[in-house]
């Protein structure tokens, strides 16, 4: 253990009161320096043993709120009941707070444990000293440090004011054993449930400043179109309309005493909009460009063997997917109150580092000088890793010069959203004589999220496409390779991104080669996966250990109801391994889903309750993504507007979802995206099994 | 503006408003009662589900003026003392997620139990499809209804 200098952490100790700071230290630095503690969690137990963990992520129902304080408390050998949460806005001591990618867990898993293990060590150091015995003889458990020769013990508050004086150990030991482990692994309930259910729980839209005005913004209706002019006579006319003016090139702000008023304002305003370029797009046109784009140049994704040197039965296949709108249910929002030399952000966002960064250039501020707040998320699902929101509150603020909350109606939100790349996906196969695959070929042709939004390239190619889009099987020959395309229709993150396109591309198709070859479609994954090795970052193992344990649970090529067809299909994502079966039977023509079972490996479960929630609602999210989920352009502009034409899955369509879990002590990995993937594929094998007919475009019901 | 009087969670609150201002808005904006949310202003979600007479109605789609002189009841006014059984049952099934479709579901599935105190499977689908939840919380939204039925499945 190499002690931090014990100046610095005395430095935090008093700052903190009487009570125990771990995990970051106020540094005495000069401004904009960069932390050197940095990331890190952070924790302060009070002499009362209350024990604060400080939330560095963004809760919006994936249970990080819960998640996240278990890893810290394991190793803290806390009192679970003792422990409470404090969300820290933008910060710059913990690194990087985006929450997104699946990747919360895995990210906080190592920094939490080691913020709990110092903890608990200075605790137990602090007992030692006090009681002037051995330290080796004292051990901690629920919040208290017990000596073990006499059974004295002294609870973490009585420790707390001690243990602040003591250096703090950079590489405290961790648990080994996941066996002994008290907490993470239990089906341990939310601390957030109480607040949902009672109906006080904060979301962005629910946030209220003295003298604070609502704000609707008119934008233009055609994809990169601008204002023209506009008359705001009528407007103004409408009781408590305040404020009309013009923000943007492409948007006008109407503020008013209440939402609604602000809605009737902009009901009323006339705007002549100059539509742009884009003014003739359309969804054929799209489709038409990306099919056509199939034979330009592609970027190799993943190769292996020689495709060109494999003779055999060739099989073909085309796939295409639509533009998606995340649609979360909190409709876009944020609140800003501009101060002259500074601005304060209430938001329900994602990435509060990157909100105080725009902020800060729209307005004409130093990043320093805007205050960054999260609330309660009402869902993300990547929609929250845009700044708009926070960025048109904090210009309506600084033009009315007043506290403002913007508000996004379902229709905006829906028209103005930043969708999932709609794709073209061309695959051929060459099965040998006896109907196994002997080479394969998948090309992604799909306009790049990061690329559009200005991020540089890597090696020419988009380098989360290749993450996430290039899992794949032992074949003695493929290549994954991938076009990519320009639009100027706005790209954004969409739960599994990328790999829900390449997965329902791959795994439909290798539905096909098993349909062609003769072979059980299990059977036909199980002969791809029989080695164990590693498959372009995947284990062969695992891929089986999740394929094996959906198709137990499931039934798998056991009788079923008369009527009732199962399909199946696996991905891996965010580093974690999915299955699922899905059971439907069809009703004139279209398919009813009973059952979808699903098997992830995700590495060692911290919470199992939240884990079965987020395989629920993953599944459920792709069903909508499968049966409905299309958003169509036409006239440069997007036609959906609401939940009538973008209908997300209702009880009355919601299967039976069971939800199973690999025992695994590897280190966790993602969870909310990756039971995203096989679902549409296995949804359309099951509908070939049923119908002998292959679905090559979603949504499914268009 | 017109001033009307509304009862709302058993007590009369006084709102000057255009008669065209849906509930959900007053609720909102003029009453600070900002449990009730709103998802898609048109009828098509249910997170803005109150009570009306006993009835569960969409306050997006409910002008102030139709619900003068009737019982008005919100997720703040669902319980006179604690939580209210479908609450309790939510939290033993911790069914939120991001939990924002939560409140609606909750009034509606109290509505549900006040008409039909033991429903079957298919009357619980058939109350609660109109009210969306985007996290897909739908099977634990079934067992807490049950469980608040007082048949735990
Ligand atoms: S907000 Fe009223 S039904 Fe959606
Ligand atoms: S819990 Fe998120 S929308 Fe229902």
């Amino acid at each position: 253990m190499s002690p931090l200098s014990r100046r610095e952490f005395i430095a935090a100790g008093a700052a903190a009161g009487a009570g125990l700071v771990i995990g970051f230290y106020l540094p005495h630095k000069g401004p904009g320096r960069e932390e050197t503690f940095a990331p890190n969690a952070y924790l302060k137990i009070a002499a009362d043993g209350r024990i604060t963990v400080m939330l560095t992520r963004s809760e919006m129902g994936q249970g990080v709120s819960t998640s996240l304080p278990m890893i810290l408390a394991e190793e803290l050998e806390a009192d679970w009941k003792q422990i409470s949460i404090e969300q820290a806005g933008a910060s710059t001591l913990y690194g990087d707070q985006s929450t997104g990618g699946s990747a919360s867990v895995k990210s906080m898993w190592d920094p939490l444990r080691k913020a709990g293990a110092s903890a608990r060590e200075m605790l137990i150091s602090a007992a030692a000293m006090e009681w002037g015995v051995p330290r080796s003889m004292c051990k901690a458990e629920n919040s208290t440090v017990v000596y073990s020769s006499s059974n004295r013990r002294a609870t973490y508050g009585q420790l707390a004011v001690t243990a602040a004086t003591l250096p703090v150990p950079v590489d405290p030991p961790l648990k080994k054993d996941a066996k002994g482990y008290k907490i993470v692994g239990q089906r341990v309930p939310r601390l957030d449930t109480l607040s949902k259910v009672a109906g006080t729980a904060g979301f962005g839209i629910d946030f209220r400043l003295p003298s604070m005005k609502h704000a609707v913004l008119a934008r233009c209706p055609v994809i990169g179109g601008k204002i023209a002019k506009f008359d705001d006579n009528e407007s103004k006319k409408i009781s408590g309309v305040s404020y009309v003016g013009k923000i943007s090139d492409s948007a006008i702000a109407v503020v008013a005493e209440s939402v609604w008023g602000a809605m009737e304002g902009r009901r009323a305003l006339n705007v002549t909009w100059d539509e742009g370029p884009n003014r003739d797009l359309n969804s054929a046109a799209i489709y038409a460009g990306l099919k056509k784009s199939a034979s330009d140049k592609a970027v190799t994704l993943y190769t292996t063997g020689d495709i060109s040197k494999a003779f055999g039965r060739r099989v073909d296949g085309e796939y295409q997917l639509p533009f998606m709108a995340h649609a979360p249910m909190e409709p876009g929002n944020s609140v800003a109150h501009f101060r002259g030399s500074e601005c304060e952000i209430w938001s329900p966002t994602q990435v509060p580092q990157d909100v105080r960064d725009s902020v800060a250039a729209a307005i004409g501020l130093d990043p320093d000088n805007v205050k960054v707040n999260i609330t309660y998320i009402g869902g993300g699902f990547g929609r929250r890793l845009e700044h708009d929101y926070a960025v048109e509150a904090a210009l309506v603020s600084k033009a009315i010069n007043a506290p403002v909350q913007v508000l996004w109606t379902r229709e905006d939100d829906m028209r103005n959203s930043t969708y999932r790349p709609a794709s073209y996906h061309r695959l051929s196969a060459m099965l040998d004589g006896r109907g196994w695959p002997i080479s394969f070929s998948h090309r992604i042709v799909m306009p790049s999220i990061n690329i559009q939004k200005g991020f540089p390239a890597d090696n020419g190619t988009d380098a989360e496409v290749k993450d996430e889009a290039s899992f794949t099987y032992a074949f003695p020959n493929a290549v994954i390779d991938y076009v990519m395309t320009e639009t100027p229709v706005p790209l954004g993150w969409m739960r599994s991104v990328n790999a829900l396109q390449a997965g329902f591309a791959s795994e439909s198709f290798l539905d096909e080669l098993a349909q062609v070859g003769g072979k059980d479609p299990l059977e036909l994954r199980l002969h791809l996966l029989e080695k164990d090795e590693n498959i372009n970052g995947w284990q062969s193992a695992r891929i089986r250990g999740v394929l094996q344990l959906a198709a137990e649970k499931a039934g798998w090529g056991k009788p079923l109801a008369p009527g009732h067809y199962q399909g199946i299909a696996t991905f891996g994502s965010f580093n974690s391994y999915m299955a699922e079966v899905v059971e439907i039977s069809m009703e004139n023509d279209q398919p009813r889903i009973h059952r979808v079972v699903g098997a992830i490996d995700c590495g060692q479960v911290v919470n199992p309750n939240i884990l079965e929630q987020q395989i629920h609602g993953a599944i459920i999210f792709a069903l909508t993504n499968a049966l409905h989920a299309q958003i169509t352009i036409d006239k440069g502009r997007v036609v959906q507007g609401n939940f009538d034409d973008y209908p997300p899955i209702r009880m009355n369509e919601a299967p039976l979802v069971e939800a199973y879990f690999v025992e695994s002590t590897e280190a966790p990995t993602g969870a909310g995206e990756p039971p995203v993937p096989p679902l549409a594929p296995a949804l359309c094998n099951a509908i070939y099994a049923a119908m002998k007919k292959r679905i090559r475009a979603l949504p499914i019901l268009s | 503006m017109p001033e009307f009087t509304l009862r709302i969670n058993g007590s009369e609150r006084k709102v000057d408003v255009s008669p065209d201002t849906p509930l959900l808005w007053v609720l909102r904006d003029t009453l600070q009662l900002t449990g009730t949310k709103f998802g898609c202003g048109a009828g098509l979600c249910g997170a803005c589900t109150v009570h009306v007479d006993g009835a569960a109605r969409r306050s997006c789609s409910t002008p102030v003026s139709q619900v003068v002189g009737k019982n008005i009841i919100t997720i703040e006014g669902l319980s006179a003392n604690g939580l209210h059984p479908v609450q309790q049952a939510w939290i033993v099934e911790d069914v939120p997620q991001c939990g924002y479709c939560q409140v609606g579901q909750i009034m509606q599935a109290a509505a549900l139990l006040t008409k039909t105190p033991q429903p079957s499977d298919d009357q619980i689908t058939e109350a609660m499809s109109g009210n969306i939840c985007r996290c897909g919380t739908y099977d634990r939204i079934r067992r807490a209804i049950h469980r608040a039925a007082g048949g735990v499945r």
